[in-house]
């Protein structure tokens, strides 16, 4: 089998909490607590989960925009976690991120076109005359016309400084791009604009997307295999159309009947889970889902179940739960 | 749904002072509340939704804000034109409202038992200690886990779930005839998200109250309200039950946020719907219909005059010259 763009084996991120005067470390916060998946050239991967599940640290990991505590990530076969800082700069040419609100990410004094040049700059592609053609031709790639490269992030709207991070991200024609929520902030009728962007992007460019979001209609659109997280680590991965229509894991079930559905006609039965999402500083012991969970046991409250694939089932598709199946 | 109207809104219109002068930001609106009904004011950013809801009880800052024309009428009172002392007797007892981020309603430095105490204690006189009980009570009802031990907890303890419930307890509180939701699931996952509005719905069939629920996701629309009124750029487009407004749209508005909502399909779809454009600014409105510039229906007619809002045979209304059938 060729190597996957991306590996990632066993990745976690824990943030060290500390207390008292000595502000010693009292525990541990486990954002991201053992994460694995391998990702194709030119696919996308949905990651997707509720707030503090850890899906945006796992995406800046990947980037070593914050460094993993433990794992490997392999971009192209190298492994991103070993490198030196020269190697890593070198390797950001094949990797960029889109997030959610590109005003934060946009220096304000700096106008668009030299914001989408940057990259260019830092990593001495092209003279200086290859280098602003290139933004022309990034800014007509993400449909916003030349003209607009004198102007500053503040004169644009939301989807347009959407356009502009992702014409940005384009620059060092890079094989992976993080999207971190890249359409949240944006209304519905501007969002579809960007996400039929990303989709042309992959098709023509054959960029690989790791696109992070909380919605799951989001998703569904732009994702061929999706991973749903819970409190650090993926319950269930699995091709996108099987996921959605046969989801195994319970905690995927309830996410998917929780998403207010515009068709008044069609009734659903909804599972409204009870409680919380519990703190990843006090994860609960087994498989962290069992307090909330219909079907837990007591095998559940002892044991955390591995992600596996289900004997007789889907082989590329996996599942943490000791009690999978159908709702 | 019978049809005595609880709250009638005539006419409003609201402007707020900007860099380049005046902007509109809602443009002569005019519903009804029927009692007991759920209707969603739904639309986009600045399309004038959450400003209408503040303006119920005028609390839209003025300045910059100017509450500039228009009725709102409660019991054939007007509460634009009731003296402050009046319309605050009345903020909380008749119409009470809960907002997107409670944690800005909240005061950081009281305890969840203080702040539901002065409400009852200023409203319904009770006693310090009748409040205390029924505050409990209250927390209870909205369904907060352990209540006799977070009654005394302060705002920043709790999680953003349980804010919510906090301020739909102190709303409620009062047993008001009228409820005015802004965003209230905004700001939280999709599970709580089902948690709350559940529990919306059980205090409203039980209070038998009414509610106007300012939101942009059409999912709450079609599943949690009776009808809807549409809003673009300060006017409302069209207004229907929520079964015709999904099965028959008639504004080309209507139609595109329908089709443009990305939405958990059965196929995937190459490319989603769009609306082409966007929203215009409020500084550089369009004569004419507001939508006309990205209306694949609009004609010359539609740039230069307002379309007025026109009964549907459903009994609805709808502002367009060329609606669809």
């Amino acid at each position: 089998m060729n190597t996957p763009l991306l590996e990632v084996d066993g990745l976690k991120k824990h943030f060290p909490l500390r207390g008292g005067w000595l502000r010693r470390v009292t525990g541990q916060l486990r954002a991201v607590d053992g994460v694995s998946f391998r990702l194709q050239a030119g696919r996308t991967l949905g990651l997707v989960g509720e707030s503090g599940c850890g899906k945006s640290t796992l995406g800046r990991a990947i980037l070593r925009l914050q460094e993993p505590t433990a794992g490997r990530v392999l971009l192209e076969g190298r492994d991103i976690t070993a490198m030196t800082p020269a190697a890593l700069l070198a390797a950001r040419r094949r990797m960029q991120i889109i997030f959610q609100d590109p005003y934060a990410s946009l220096n304000p004094r700096r106008t668009v076109g030299q914001a989408i040049r940057e990259p260019l700059d830092v990593h001495r592609i092209g003279t200086p005359v290859e280098r602003d053609a290139r933004v022309l031709e990034l800014l007509d790639t993400v449909g916003l016309s030349a003209r607009v490269r004198h102007r500053y992030p503040h004169e644009f709207s939301g989807g347009q400084r959407q356009r502009v991070g992702i014409a940005r991200a384009l620059a060092l024609e890079p094989a992976l791009i993080v999207a971190d929520e890249p359409v949240s902030a944006l209304d519905v009728s501007v969002q579809g604009q960007v996400l039929n962007l990303v989709a042309r992007l992959q098709r023509e460019r054959g960029i690989a997307f790791l696109f992070i979001s909380h919605d799951l209609a989001v998703i569904q659109h732009v994702s061929d295999a999706v991973a749903v997280m819970y409190l650090g680590r993926i319950v269930e991965y699995g091709p996108a159309a099987l996921l959605y229509r046969e989801p195994q894991h319970p905690y995927t079930q309830a996410l998917l009947s929780a998403v207010p559905m515009p068709d008044p006609a069609r009734r659903r039965r909804r599972i409204v889970l009870p409680g919380e999402v519990p703190s990843p500083v006090a994860s609960p012991a087994g498989c962290a889902f069992h307090p909330r969970c219909p079907r837990a046991r007591a095998l559940c409250r002892q044991e955390r179940p591995e992600l596996r694939s289900l004997p007789g089932g889907d082989p590329g598709s996996q599942v943490a739960c000791h009690f999978p199946g159908p709702g | 749904m019978a049809g005595t109207a609880l709250l009638s809104v005539r006419n409003l219109t609201v402007e707020f002072d900007g860099r380049a002068g005046r902007l509109r930001a809602v443009d002569a609106i005019s519903f009804d509340v029927l009692a007991e009904e759920t209707l969603a004011l739904v639309g986009e950013s600045g399309c004038g939704k959450t400003v209408t809801g503040l303006s119920l009880l005028r609390l839209v800052p003025q300045p910059p804000g100017h509450i500039v024309a228009g009725e709102v009428l409660l019991d054939g009172e007007d509460l634009l034109a009731l003296p402050e002392r009046a319309l605050r007797r009345l903020r909380g007892r008749d119409i009470a409202m809960i907002f997107q981020e409670p944690m800005t309603a909240l005061n950081p430095v009281f305890s969840i038992g203080a702040q539901l105490g002065t409400v009852l204690r200023r409203h319904q006189g009770l006693s310090r200690r009748a409040a205390r009980a029924r505050a409990l009570e209250l927390l209870e009802q909205v369904g907060i886990p352990e209540p006799a031990r977070r009654i005394d907890e302060y705002p920043h303890q709790l999680s953003g779930g349980q804010r919510q419930r906090v301020m739909i307890a102190m709303a409620l509180s009062c047993g008001p005839r009228l409820l005015v939701a802004d965003e209230p699931t905004t700001a939280l996952d999709v599970t709580t998200q089902a948690q709350v509005l559940a529990e919306i719905g059980r205090l409203q069939r039980e209070l038998r109250m009414a509610m106007i629920l300012v939101t942009h996701d059409l999912g709450i629309v079609a599943e949690s309200c009776d009808r809807a009124a549409v809003m673009y750029c300060g006017r409302i487009v069209e207004m229907r039950t929520t079964a015709a407004l999904f099965s028959t749209p008639h504004h080309p508005y209507t139609v595109g946020l329908l089709e443009a909502i990305p939405r958990i399909r059965e196929e995937r779809l190459a490319d989603l719907p769009v609306i082409p454009g966007r929203v215009p600014d409020l500084a550089q409105l369009p004569a004419g219909c507001h939508f006309a510039a990205r209306c694949p229906r609009a004609t010359d007619l539609c740039r230069e005059v307002v379309p007025a809002p026109l009964p549907t045979a459903d009994g609805g209304l709808v502002a367009c010259h060329h609606p669809y059938p």
